[in-house]
């Protein structure tokens, strides 16, 4: 069975039971159609770039499933209709990743106060250029 | 980042050391819609994608580097416009 992402945004009034429970809702579809749900993550209340329905927020849920094309039909008809789904995507991966994405990863290490790597690679390019000329 | 300065033909002062594409290698970032803070350093400050020449990220990369920043757009992860 083929793997694929889904990923939706849900409206900011909702509370996190409610979202849990409708991401319980999909994967219930899911299920019936005979696929299985490999993944289910959280990534909480987050701003959007840009207002999308006069929300400024949304709940993000990301699941990972292996399923029939028909059950997976079936839950994308089934989010395109829900009016507490503001936005969604899926899209069909290869492989799935292990662990949790990089969403996840982003978030705790914010917490943590840890200065991302990216940041002293440019300072090391100018530095050498310098030398250089 | 630096651009390419119009050197004169022939002059090698400035000499400046291939860059290579950041998204290539052993130990390279893997492209994903999600890692919103690697697709951030591909985009300008307005919100577009940067062209190639200016971050030097390969061509086959950069289809696929598209495709992720597209795709976190929809998702309201990066913006279409930002002021």
């Amino acid at each position: 069975m083929p793997l694929y992402e889904s990923t939706f945004i849900a409206r900011q009034d909702l509370s996190k039971q409610d979202v849990t429970k409708l991401a319980d809702n999909f994967s219930a579809i899911i299920q019936q159609g005979g696929g299985k749900v490999v993944k289910n993550e959280y990534w909480g209340l987050r701003g959007l770039a840009y207002k999308i329905n006069k929300s400024r927020k949304g709940h993000y849920v990301m699941l990972g499933i292996d399923a029939p094309a028909t059950a997976l039909k079936e839950m994308e008809r089934n989010l395109r209709n829900n009016e507490d789904v503001i936005r969604n995507l899926t899209i069909r991966v290869d492989a799935m990743e292990e662990g949790p994405s990089a969403m996840l990863q982003q978030s705790r290490s914010r917490e943590e106060g840890y200065a991302p790597e990216g940041e002293a690679v440019p300072d090391a390019v100018v530095a050498d250029d310098a030398v250089i000329n | 980042m630096e651009r390419p300065q119009e050197a004169g033909a022939g002059r090698k002062v400035f000499f400046r050391r291939k860059k290579t594409c950041p998204l290539t290698g052993p130990n390279a970032p893997k492209i994903d819609y999600k890692d919103v803070k690697l697709l951030q350093r591909f985009i300008s400050e307005r919100g577009k994608i940067l062209p190639s020449r200016i971050t030097s990220v390969s061509h086959k990369k950069q289809r696929g580097l598209a495709e992720a920043i597209k795709r976190a757009r929809n998702l309201a992860l990066l913006p279409f416009v930002a002021q």
